[in-house]
């Protein structure tokens, strides 16, 4: 049980929330959050958006129930976090771009804030798409050596593919699939996180399968991180 | 005061009735990461086949008011590979590993039988209510004649501790219960999901590839009960109780009721740590209630 320190609308419907202590957590892994006890039934896998010594955050979009209840939590209030869970993204060096489409930009702050504390780490530049708006701009400005941000458009026409020696991205699948498939002609490898319904969170229930060259895998323990190229997408 | 939470279900005994339901707690690997599963009383493994399955297409997981749908379809690696890779690991551990089976076909289901027998498993969990196969499954225990028929011929294959699953969407689930007792069943567990559907009303088309799901949780919880309790006044083997239990209330509910096992099912998605806060609140009310042994609630209702 934690307690919620502050839960910022920064959109309409896009909301940071900070909870107090001190928690585990690599870039890409996530929690299962709930705010109530048993309706609705199961929990909110929410990646991590930043950790620090004595917070945790989550960068949401409300979408249903679930994220409509965690909308309306207030300073103090509990809030329950199992975790952290899942295969995150690798610690890599080299030149890199962090691409994220919408509330997918979520766990590429904290994998910004790693990398660029990364010894090795040639380059960081950070993409982000939106329909309509952009947000937090600023917040992931201090990590990048070039923040581009694209709104109503493909971000995927402004990444220069041979700049990078790896991408991480996450948001809507045809555009990691794209960048995937644009990314064969170079030698950039790139790794996708990957949103599923899920219900345990650990593994054991096999309903967020994710189909991959090597068969199903477990979206919550074998990802949500996986390498791109093994990723068989739905679209 | 110390309350004896010792069950025999037949001849094995566990040493609380706890057991952790079939396709919702892996081969109990994962939630080992997270507490200590040795408390628990058994483990019913993931739904296994012959042969490995990869399970079904699309979304898999849908919530509804108290439930869930779910239409894995058998996902599992097959008998043989769980018998190579995961077999050891619940051997290992301090409790009653029973392993599911399910199947497609009749033969399918006695050389999966018969493989595992050759095994050191304390028991079968024979799996006629799966309701996301496209055959078998779930087609074996709607009717009284079919379950006959593969109770009867699986028990010629094995001399484990036999326990048969039944679906709640039985024609008639009291008459199959008692078909499995003259079949030479050890014990029934009961209930398996609802057969039930949702639909996307923007698509414009069902939620599930295969239309249909299974429907578990609180939201079934008094219809298993019920259930339970009319299959336990009417056989005299023993009975492993299942269906939306969610805390140890529902859990006493249901020993009332006469079962002599509980299954944990849908509540490891609410909670990891349901199983061990039920039985621990199973000890606090015996305690309160001054209840020894669970045998004297047990059937009371």
């Amino acid at each position: 049980m934690a307690r919620v320190i502050s839960n910022k609308r920064i959109l309409k419907d896009v909301f940071v929330l900070r909870a107090e202590g001190r928690f585990e957590g690599e870039m890409g892994q996530f929690y299962m959050v709930r705010a109530w006890d048993k309706f609705p039934l199961l929990s909110r896998p929410l990646s991590i958006h930043d950790i620090g010594n004595d917070y945790i955050e989550f960068l949401y979009r409300v979408q249903g129930q679930g994220t409509s209840i965690l909308s309306l939590l207030k300073p103090s209030d509990e809030i329950k976090l199992e975790g952290p869970y899942g295969n995150g993204f690798p610690l890599v060096k080299g030149k890199i771009a962090l691409v994220g489409g919408g509330i997918g930009i979520a766990p590429l702050y904290l994998a910004a804030k790693k990398l660029s504390q990364n010894e090795g780490v040639d380059l960081l530049d950070i993409y982000m798409g939106f329909r309509n708006e952009a947000i937090l701009e600023d917040k992931y400005k201090k990590f990048a050596d070039n923040l581009y941000i694209n709104i109503n458009g493909f971000i995927t026409d402004d990444i220069d593919f041979k700049k990078y020696d790896y991408i991480f991205t996450c948001g809507p699948e045809i555009m990691m699939k794209k960048i995937v498939d644009m990314a064969k002609d170079y030698n950039t490898k790139v790794y996708v996180s990957i949103e599923k319904r899920m219900a345990c969170g650990v593994g054991a229930c096999l309903v967020c399968s994710c189909k991959t060259k090597s068969g199903n895998k477990r979206t919550c323990k074998d990802g949500p991180v996986f390498f791109g190229e093994d990723v068989i997408f739905d679209v | 005061m110390m309350c004896n939470l010792k069950v025999k279900f037949k001849d094995v005994e566990f040493k609380n009735p706890i057991i952790m339901a079939s396709g919702t707690f892996g081969f109990g690997r994962e939630y080992s990461e997270i507490y200590d599963i040795e408390k628990l009383g058994g483990i019913c493994t993931k739904g296994l086949t012959l042969n490995k399955r990869e399970g079904n297409d699309g979304i898999r997981i849908w919530e509804t008011p108290s439930g869930i749908l779910n239409s894995v379809g058998l996902q599992n690696p097959g008998v043989r590979e769980f018998i190579e890779s995961e077999l050891d690991f619940l051997r290992k551990l301090d409790l009653i590993t029973i392993v599911n089976i399910g199947g497609a076909t009749l033969d399918e289901y006695i050389e999966a039988v018969s493989i595992v027998s050759n095994e050191d498993v304390d028991m079968i969990e024979l799996n006629i209510s799966c309701p996301n196969v496209k055959e078998g499954g779930m087609a074996f225990g709607i009717k009284e004649e079919s379950a006959r028929k593969i109770v009867r011929e699986i028990r010629k294959v094995t001399k484990l501790p036999l326990v048969v699953k039944l679906s709640p969407n039985a024609e008639d689930i009291v008459r199959i219960a008692k078909v499995c007792e003259e079949e030479g069943a050890d014990g029934i567990s009961l209930v398996n999901t609802f057969n039930a559907m949702a639909i996307d009303i923007r698509k414009k088309r069902a939620v599930f590839k295969n239309i249909y799901a299974g429907l578990s949780g609180p939201a079934i919880k008094p219809i298993a009960l019920r259930m339970v309790h009319e299959v336990c006044k009417n056989v005299s083997i023993p009975v492993m109780g299942m269906g939306g239990i969610t805390d140890w209330k529902d859990a006493i509910e249901f020993i009332m009721a006469g079962a002599t096992c509980i299954q944990i099912g849908t509540a490891n998605f609410i909670n990891p740590r349901a199983g061990l806060e039920i039985l621990e609140g199973i000890k606090r009310f015996m305690a309160e209630e001054k209840i020894e042994s669970i045998e004297e609630i047990r059937g009371i209702v």
